[in-house]
């Protein structure tokens, strides 16, 4: 059994040995390199292009890479008003990311259909309705540090994950399912 | 070619095409004829081919429901005409009778007419006949009915979406 050489040149730290749980290193890195689905639906998406920009830098907490892919995402940001037309996509874009996923619910035509609540023939109310949702970010549209919050909420749900248990986060059946 | 006013645009088209205009609308914001249905297709051509009027650009296609008129339900067919060398303008409008509004399609006079016809269709129903592509444009393409009728229901699911109304 060999040993394994020991450069720490601290006298201090020298002989420390850092212990911890799994699943606390796996959500550490998790939560703190959030890759977000470059996912755009409508006006929120410019609210999400201004958090992902100079200003307010999602770079800073790890969400930097908007990925084009979902194969490549753990984190949906539906931005904008879910049609009808457009839910099968939706819906399709989600079974495509891999486990474990969460979905941030932007802006009021996601969250219940905002402003095409009572007259909009054409807009799902709600995209909870087809997928299921971890945080709802209330504003037409929300500020960037709004949506910079939800992020932080979804990165505090990352840090609850258990390594074991992969039950949790598959889809609802009663939840709609594409024909 | 020079700018023409709006009585001299009516003038050289019923010069052209006598019978065609059945209605002048000529105070308010925004001054109109009334085309007859079956003289449409000819009378968009002469717009765009005479050099007097020159309507090169078809600005838009609207359609708007009347299921309450006097003369019976209508829709009306709404074309704005704009002219870019000689800087005038013209709106026509069409009206159809609302069981079975159909109109000449003027998708091979102006291009743009082609997405603009298709939409009318989706949302008020109107068939441009002659149309090469006249499907949906906005809605699904399975959708159920002509959105921006007047009597129109919105269904109460679509693909077993549950569709609430608050």
């Amino acid at each position: 059994m060999s040993e394994i050489e020991n450069r720490n040149p601290d006298p201090l730290t020298k002989n420390v040995v850092f212990m911890s749980a799994i699943d606390d290193v796996i959500n550490a890195t998790r939560a703190n390199s959030v890759w977000p689905l470059t996912f755009g639906l409508a006006c929120c998406a410019i609210e999400m292009m201004a958090t992902g920009a100079a200003k307010y830098d999602l770079d800073r907490f790890g969400s930097g890479p908007f990925r084009g892919t979902p194969r490549q995402s753990d984190l949906m940001i539906v931005a904008g008003t879910v049609t009808h037309k457009m839910a099968p996509r939706v819906k399709r874009l989600y079974d495509q990311m891999p486990e474990p996923k969460y979905v941030i619910a932007m802006g009021g035509c996601v969250i219940r259909g905002g402003p095409y609540v009572k007259h909009g023939y054409h807009v799902v109310k709600g995209v909870d309705l087809l997928i299921p949702v971890d945080v709802y970010i209330p504003g037409c549209p929300p500020r960037p540090e709004a949506l910079l919050e939800g992020i932080f909420k979804v990165q505090k749900l990352m840090k609850r994950e258990k390594i074991l248990d992969r039950t949790r986060r598959t889809t609802k059946p009663e939840v709609y399912q594409p024909v | 070619m020079a700018r023409l006013e709006i009585g001299q645009i009516i003038a050289v088209i019923k010069e052209k095409l006598p019978g065609a205009v059945v209605e002048e609308v000529l105070d308010g914001v925004d001054p109109f004829v009334v085309v007859k249905t079956e003289q449409w297709g000819e009378t968009a051509l002469l717009c765009r081919d005479d050099s007097r009027l020159g309507f090169d650009l078809l600005s838009c296609i609207s359609g708007v429901d009347y299921p309450e008129r006097e003369e019976g339900p209508e829709i009306e067919v709404i074309y704005h005409l704009d002219s870019m060398v000689n800087h005038h303008g013209l709106t026509i409008k069409v009206k159809l009778p609302r069981g079975d509004p159909r109109v000449a399609s003027v998708e091979e006079i102006w291009r743009t007419a082609d997405w603009h016809e298709r939409e009318t269709y989706d949302l008020v129903g109107v068939v441009f006949e002659g149309h090469h592509n006249l499907v949906r444009i906005l809605c699904a393409e399975d959708w159920v009915g002509h959105p921006l009728r007047k009597d129109y229901e919105p269904p109460d699911s679509f693909h077993g979406i549950k569709n609430v109304i608050y």
